[in-house]
């Protein structure tokens, strides 16, 4: 019988607090012969089960060509994260995935790749800089862009530091609430840098991961100077109990967020895209 | 088409044999706290004998009257639903020992239920169920076990409620497929079909003889009934062009001041497949079960996301309901969500009227 419910026990090799809400898990699964079958797409997601609480649907941070391990990097907000922040390594925790569909890096190929994300939307996304960043040659310039309330939610810094180095390759950070002095970078929203981003509009994909209001505040500047509805996607998160398509909760309008996304291009979802309820 | 058959009334008990005999289970349609509720029986008798049901919105009522009918009523709040999608039931387990983690499948029921008084909205509901929980990528073991497990008996609606609009949707009130039997209830008896393998081998073992002419005309007297005394109908209008429209009409915000977000509509509703998932740990901590349980788009929780509420008023919530069942729903299974059986209207404890709203904002209101 195949259970689509049943989780998967996996171990935490590594935990790394990113910042005083934010940490990373590093799980490998306890069975050799699914960790060699298991296989993902950046962008695609896990459901992660805390042992007696539940479940929760968290993005994969890692490179797929990556050392194996799944790093799932998380805020402690909720219920089952409040209590994954408190595993420790060696312990045990449930995994099934990955599920949705993941970004268009095939599309991405021979592009400009913009990438815009707030928050701790840049968790889906870094798979992606990690992806595109060891396989430099296969894609144009590159557009980091990360926007942040304060500089200490800011995670990963030396990482954007390195990769503002790469060749063809532009990062621009962002603190929209940043009252200390000491922030080299902007100060105002990400999205408020839009016009900053060299890039050939006609010929480049944008990922965008984020709060929706700041997703929107992006595409309108992008759709400005000439990019396709097609080429800019987005992932979007709504609450999820199946990740499978059949429990109801992800439902925005005729989408299942879970296995029809959760990254769409802007065209599949503009009509709701700014309604509440939905 | 083949000659129809003739069950005698006082030959149907040897239906109920004929399905003991092939160890099925009984669920068939009796009174319980004064509604048709289908749950398991061993003898005719608990068969609802002389009742009629008298339906409005908010309201349902049974009567008795002089007759030997088992079937002259409509529906009760359930059917088919709850007995392939469980309103409660474990997915899985998982036991810690020595901090390792042991997750166990949790079988379904492997029993075979034969459900007698199915009707043509609860076939086109199962129907739709089946085309969600059953998909090629993802199919549902618990649901898929249940489903390959049941032997539809449909009795065709010869008494349709004042709430059941089915002939407007197109799904009734005469079955016309995704049965194993199906009966049509005259005075005297029953006119019996067989729909499937499954069905003809039970038809074999009973005491059937040639339909008469009388009695088929009779049927096709009583089946024009039925859909003559069908008034409520939908809009005209293609609604699942329209509501997508609508998403802004006054009409929402009128039905958010008597909407109570109770879920009853929800809950009646044959085709809602809307359901979470909760952990229930054993008192030592040591074991848990993973339960599944049906979930209403109008709880407050269905639409919560670290520390957001997508739909916070009844006004979303209801209109998240109304365009997903009649707009959303055509673009996800092909069709409408609705099949007409007019539940949510009179098990709403304010009797909201999902026609008159949907004519209200299809600007047919006067129609």
């Amino acid at each position: 019988m195949n259970n689509a419910y049943l989780p998967h026990e996996v171990e935490v090799v590594d935990r790394i607090q990113e910042t005083s809400t934010i940490f990373t898990l590093r799980l490998r699964f306890t069975d050799p012969e699914i960790q060699t079958a298991y296989q993902f797409k950046p962008g695609q997601f896990n459901m992660v089960y805390l042992f007696g609480v539940g479940e929760v649907a968290i993005s994969i941070v890692s490179d797929p060509r990556d050392d194996n391990l799944l790093d799932h990097t998380i805020r402690a907000v909720g219920r089952v994260t409040r209590g994954l922040a408190k595993l420790k390594i060696g312990d045990r925790l449930g995994i099934r995935g990955p599920y949705g569909r993941g970004w268009p890096l095939t599309e991405a190929e021979g592009k400009d790749v913009i990438l815009v994300t707030g928050g701790l939307g840049c968790a889906p996304v870094v798979s992606v800089i990690r992806y595109v960043t060891r396989r430099r040659e296969l894609f144009d310039r590159l557009v980091i862009m990360q926007g942040v309330k304060h500089s200490e939610d800011l995670i990963w810094g030396e990482q954007y530091a390195k990769w503002q180095k790469l060749p063809n390759t532009q990062v621009l950070l962002a603190a929209s609430e940043q009252k200390k002095a000491g922030w080299p970078w902007y100060s105002g929203h990400v999205t408020n840098l839009m016009d900053k981003v060299i890039f050939n509009p006609h010929n480049a994909i944008a990922m965008m991961c984020g709060p929706e209001p700041m997703m929107h505040a992006a595409i309108e500047p992008l759709t400005r100077q000439g990019m396709s509805e097609q080429d800019m996607w987005l992932s979007m998160e709504r609450n999820m109990h199946c990740a499978v398509g059949h429990c109801g909760h992800c439902q925005y309008g005729e989408k299942f967020i879970c296995k029809h996304g959760p990254v769409f291009p802007y065209s599949e979802i503009k009509t709701l895209f700014a309604v509440k309820g939905f | 088409m083949t000659a129809k058959q003739f069950l005698a009334r006082q030959d149907f008990k040897s239906l109920l044999q004929a399905l003991k005999a092939e160890a099925y289970s009984i669920i068939a349609p009796q009174v319980r706290d004064n509604a048709i509720v289908y749950e398991k029986i061993e003898n005719i008798s608990q068969l609802p004998r002389g009742i009629l049901d008298i339906q409005a919105p908010g309201s349902y009522k049974l009567e008795n009257e002089e007759s030997e009918r088992w079937f002259a009523w409509a529906n009760g709040p359930q059917a088919l639903k709850p007995l392939l999608f469980s309103p409660e039931e474990v997915l899985w387990s998982a036991e810690l020992q020595d901090n390792k983690l042991a997750f166990k499948e949790c079988a379904p029921d492997d029993k075979s239920v034969a459900v007698i008084g199915v009707r043509a909205c609860d076939l086109a509901a199962l129907d739709l169920q089946d085309k969600h929980f059953l998909q090629k990528e993802y199919s549902d073991a618990h649901y898929q076990k249940r489903r390959e497990n049941i032997l539809l008996i449909a009795v065709n609606c010869s008494h349709p409620a004042d709430t059941c609009f089915c002939v407007s949707t197109g799904d009734g009130p005469f079955v016309s497929a995704g049965y194993d039997i199906v009966l049509t209830e005259l005075e005297e008896g029953f006119l019996i079909n067989p729909g499937s393998d499954k069905g003809s081998n039970i038809c074999d073992q009973l005491p059937l003889c040639e339909a008469t002419d009388q009695q088929t005309q009779q049927s096709f007297q009583q089946l024009e009934n039925a859909i003559n005394r069908q008034q409520r109908k939908l809009p005209n209008a293609n609604l699942a062009k329209l509501l997508p429209d609508q998403l802004e009409h006054k009409q929402w915000d009128d039905i958010a001041l008597r909407c109570l977000s109770c879920g009853n509509c929800t809950a009646v509703c044959p085709s809602c497949f809307c359901h979470s998932e909760l952990d229930e740990q054993t008192l030592d901590g040591l074991s848990t079960q993973h339960i599944r349980q049906w979930d209403s788009c109008f709880n407050l929780d269905h639409s919560y996301i670290h520390g957001i509420t997508i739909r916070a008023e009844s006004k979303t919530r209801y209109r998240q309901w109304l365009t997903h069942k009649f707009a959303y729903w055509v673009e996800q299974y092909g069709r409408s969500g609705c099949v007409g059986c007019g539940r949510c209207i009179t098990w709403c404890p304010v009797g909201i009227d999902v026609v008159q709203e949907l004519k209200t904002i299809a600007g047919e209101a006067n129609e």
